[in-house]
């Protein structure tokens, strides 16, 4: 592949992560926090800037690891482990480093660190990444998609539930109930864009929704959700 | 949460008046993606009940030597260890379902209930006691996703257990191809929440504003 081909390709995989494939709307990961701390923009951007930094490098890291670790001595039962304990060592350390450099910064996003180590979105992307047998690049634009995508359904969401404030929402239903109906709608708006990414998903992306429920239809018994391993 | 509970209130605690779904909305993210299918659910709730009994138990074994500052850490290593046996039994004696589950076997690990009932009951409870409750607040989570998993197959393939179901897989009936995709699961358990929180205010309504 040249180099324009291949940086073409990575964008796709970046867009696929943010719209199509949407890890919170399509993938249902790092739906804890996206209930309880989509009230406000402005926390949610924090959340959500905080999320796409550390996403972005543990995916990295993770690579890193199942790559010169995992593959070589035939760990990989050991996966699930060996990327917790990088994402929260990572956590960690950031924390740090920004706590003694940046004070501003830790007042912002400080209080957002320790929520991310049990952000199921985080390690969820490490493992799509094993899964999908992406390479180095194509990882860090997966990360890096996957944790835009997020921020930016968190963020939507904050302003939807701002404006929402003062509408009439019958008892029972209020609080995570009226969120994950406008989730629901947020999903269905993101399915919308499946089209728009046809001309490498043949080797990058699962099947388009299409094709997916006609392999429902004919399969009952069983739907592969989740692209086959290897 | 100080005093010691009964067995009886543990079980109708972690089932129904404190149904972690319900009453918190909490840890849906690894398991609402695989409730398009009945089956699919089954082996995750199965998966789920393990680790939450079992990682009670150990956690609340080792709770007078864990040191307070590591103990998320200890903890997240206690469940992780639970979920790579049954990730691996599962690979080894049923791959096909291990493969169409995905990366969500794995991410049980980050399932904030198995980390709440960790932190909430079995840090401070005996061994057994909490191996009660992480088994029925898994079983009370189970129970939900089931509930989800049932409706979403029934309307969106018209069949349960990959069972046809006689009328609604008729070539008469429209299939509701929107219940299989992620909107359906986000619809199906709104009104879900919505109908355990109205079922519930009404109860309390009833019983003078105790439970």
């Amino acid at each position: 592949m040249s180099f324009g081909a291949e940086l073409l390709h990575l964008v796709t995989v970046l867009f696929a992560a943010v719209f199509t494939e949407n890890i919170l709307l399509a993938r249902f990961l790092g739906m804890c926090s996206f209930l309880s701390v989509s009230r406000q923009i402005k926390t949610a951007v924090g959340l959500g800037l905080a999320v796409v930094f550390v996403m972005t490098f543990t995916v990295a890291l993770d690579w890193v690891a199942f790559r010169y670790i995992l593959l070589p001595f035939n760990l990989y039962y050991l996966r699930f482990l060996v990327f917790i304990v990088i994402i929260a060592a990572f956590v960690q350390f950031v924390e740090m480093v920004v706590e003694r450099y940046s004070p501003v910064l830790y007042q912002n996003l400080g209080i957002f660190l320790p929520l991310i180590t049990v952000n199921c979105a985080i390690l969820g992307a490490s493992l799509f990444m094993v899964i999908r047998d992406y390479s180095f690049a194509e990882g860090i634009a997966f990360g890096l998609g996957s944790g835009l995508g997020w921020m930016l359904a968190i963020v939507a969401m904050a302003g939807i539930r701002e404006k929402l404030a003062n509408a009439k929402i019958p008892e029972g239903l209020q609080g995570p109930g009226i969120t994950l109906i406008i989730a629901g709608f947020m999903a269905l708006a993101f399915i919308g864009f499946t089209g728009v990414l046809s001309s490498e998903r043949k080797q990058t992306e699962p099947k388009p929704v299409t094709q997916e429920i006609r392999q429902v239809d004919q399969d009952t018994t069983r739907i592969v959700v989740e692209e086959p391993v290897e | 949460m100080a005093q010691q509970k009964s067995a009886g209130q543990i079980v109708k605690d972690g089932l129904w008046l404190d149904n972690p779904v319900f009453t918190q909305v909490l840890g849906i993210c690894s398991a609402l993606a695989v409730t398009n299918l009945v089956l699919n659910t089954m082996v995750m709730s199965a998966a789920l009940v393990f680790t939450t009994a079992l990682s009670g138990f150990t956690v609340s074994l080792l709770r007078n030597i864990t040191p307070r500052r590591v103990r998320m850490m200890v903890q997240t290593l206690i469940i992780a260890f639970y979920v790579i046996l049954f990730d691996r039994v599962l690979a080894a004696y049923w791959p096909d379902m291990s493969r169409s589950l995905g990366p969500y076997v794995g991410l049980i690990i980050t399932n904030c209930i198995i980390m709440g009932r960790a932190e909430a009951f079995a840090g401070s409870n005996p061994p057994f006691k909490s191996m009660l409750d992480g088994f029925f607040s898994g079983l009370g989570y189970s129970f939900v996703l089931l509930a989800v998993s049932v409706v979403r197959e029934l309307l969106g393939m018209g069949s349960i257990l990959g069972i046809p179901v006689p009328f609604l897989s008729s070539p008469g009936f429209d299939r509701w191809i929107i219940m299989v995709m992620p909107p359906g699961a986000f619809f199906t358990l709104a009104v879900m929440v919505w109908m355990f929180r109205s079922i519930k205010k009404r109860g309390e309504q009833k019983a003078g504003g105790g439970k």
